[in-house]
Order: C-alpha cells, then structure tokens, then sequence
C-alpha cells in the first residue's frame, strides 16, 4: 500500500504507514516477484517459530508437561475443539489445514509485534491468498462432498417459495463477500492497530505530551497482543463456520 | 487556495467513513453487551457460548470493515 517513504515530505520523523513498505534484502534494486524482501524473510521466521513450538514441544511428551509442551497442547487442543463444536466431527478430517492456518496468523500477528518487526498480515496480498484458498478450498469440499445439493445453501427450501429467489440472491452475494470480509478483517485489524501504535510513539516527541503518549503506547501494544490473537482466532473460527456450510449445506 | 476539487471530495468521502468505524462500533457493542447480558444470568452456559460470540462479532464487524474498504478504494483507486 505504501510504496514510497512519506518521511521527510510531512516532517515528522517517521511515518506511520512507513513500517509496512516491502523492501529488498540485500539490494535497493526493484522488488520482483523471486526478490527477497523482508516479508519472505519474516515469513521464514514465522515457520521457525511455529516448527520450534510443536517439535520441540511435543518431543518431551511429560505426563506433567513443561511449558512449552502445555503451550502446543493448548494450540492444538483449542483447534481440535473448534473444529469438533462448529463443523461437526467429520470436520476434523481437515484438522492438519486449519491448524496449518492457525499457526501461521497466531505467529505472523505476535511476531509483528516485536520492535523493528514486519507483520507479513498487514498486507492484504498475503491474508487475500490465506482467505482465497479458504474459500475455493471450501466450495470445492462442498460440491465433491454433496454434489448439487451444494447449492440448498443459496436456495433455502425452509423458506416460503416467494422469498426464496430474493434469498438466493442475498445468500450468492454474502457467499462471495466472504474471501473480501475474512481478507480485509485480518490486514486492517493489523495495519489500524500498529499504524495507532506509531502515531502515539510520534507524540513522544512533543514534550508536554510525552509521558500520556509512552502510557498509551503501552496501553494500545497489552491491547494489540489481545487482538493479535482474536484475530487468528476469528480467521480459524469462520474457517470452520464455512467449512461447516460445506459439510452440511441444508442446515 | 487552490487544488483539485475531485481530490477535495475524495477526503471528504474518506472522512465520512468513518462513521462506519463508529455504527460497526455500536454493532460490535450491542454482541458483547447482551452477551454479558445472558452470561450473567446464566454464568454455567456462557463458557460454551464463547465461539458464538465472537462469530457474531466478526460478522458485525465485517460492515464496519467494508467502510474501511470504501476509503482505501477513494485514497487508492479512484
């Protein structure tokens, strides 16, 4: 979204959208589609983290577990209940992928939110394919699992006969405003939250204003690490919601 | 004073979403305030109620979300 720094042009020091810029690594060259920039690099760490809480949580395997162990069974735990309260039982034959997508927000949101940290989930390309392969995931589920009667989720039969075309076409609309709602949910919760953060570290610089400014920082990063985690939770928890509509579409 | 007056307009527009912010807020609220609400009453059948409540949630916030939709579309493609 940002593509050029604003620094200099608005006098302030630093700008707050200037944290989400896409930058090469090694070079200022251009950035290609094989260049890697600081989201392939965060992207990289994001996978470490994840691999370094489920191995090495689960290589002890203790009756009375360590933290790291109670932490990835807490993860795993979570993920399996959701999956079993909202999608059914049968839901949990596609555990591994919702729990593949848990992982990677949970961790790209809290690492982002380390000092001098990139959040890969600012950016809506990256939530944009994460919400793409939810939704064309799910459909294809839903017509190899039920074939046409996919379709009783647009064309409610419990409905009187003269409302059903003008449900339909409310049911086809929010259908496809789903991969848009899931994607924008994610990357504006993180851009609003972290540009909120650089704005008041700005006020830092005014001294009369400093010390409210340092408190509110602290105060809105204790509220984004909350909302870094409702945000993956909410990403996973509609994942199962439309999991569900594919599994039992007459409901 | 000078400068474009389609510009003029798209600020104007991008400031008027944020009234968006404001009713997705009042939305957002109404869920956790009768959600609260039933708790209380009810403290046993809350802890299972917990998915729904953040389900209701998020579709309340989905229309808020499209109005930040609509100023990144007149900030960044009109």
């Amino acid at each position: 979204m940002a593509t050029e720094a604003h620094g200099e042009a608005t006098g302030l020091s630093f700008h707050p959208m200037d944290q989400f810029i896409v930058r090469p690594l090694f070079s200022d060259g251009e950035v290609h589609w094989y260049t890697p920039t600081n989201v392939t690099l965060w992207m990289f760490v994001i996978v470490l983290a994840t691999l370094a809480l489920l191995v090495m949580g689960s290589r002890g395997r203790a009756i009375v577990p360590t933290r790291g162990q109670s932490v990835a069974e807490m993860a795993y735990g979570m993920v399996h209940k959701m999956i079993a309260d909202i999608a059914g039982k049968d839901g949990l034959k596609y555990f591994p992928y919702i729990m593949t997508l848990f992982m990677f927000i949970v961790f790209a949101n809290l690492l982002g939110l380390l000092p001098m940290a990139f959040t890969v989930t600012s950016h809506i390309a990256v939530t944009g394919v994460l919400a793409l392969a939810v939704i064309v995931g799910v459909t294809v589920i839903g017509f190899v699992k039920n074939g046409v009667h996919f379709l009783d989720l647009f064309w409610i039969r419990s409905a009187p006969l003269a409302v059903r075309p003008i449900l339909a076409v409310i049911e086809v609309i929010s259908y496809f405003v789903r991969p848009l709602s899931l994607s924008i949910r994610l990357a504006g919760n993180m851009i609003a939250g972290h540009a909120v953060i650089k704005v008041f570290a700005g006020f830092a610089a005014i001294a009369a204003v400093a010390p409210v400014a340092v408190v509110a920082v602290v105060g809105m990063y204790a509220f984004e690490v909350l909302v870094a985690f409702v945000q993956a939770y909410v990403f996973t928890i509609l994942t199962c919601v439309y999991l569900k509509d594919a599994l039992h579409p007459s409901h | 004073m000078e400068g474009n007056i389609g510009e003029l307009g798209q600020y104007i527009g991008v400031g008027l979403t944020a009234f968006g912010m404001g009713f997705a807020a009042l939305g957002v609220g109404n869920v956790a305030g009768n959600f609260l609400a039933g708790a209380l009453r009810n403290p046993s059948a809350a802890a299972g109620q917990t998915a729904t409540l953040f389900i209701g949630m998020a579709f309340a916030e989905a229309l808020g979300i499209f109005s930040f939709l609509v100023a990144l579309l007149l900030m960044f493609a009109v």
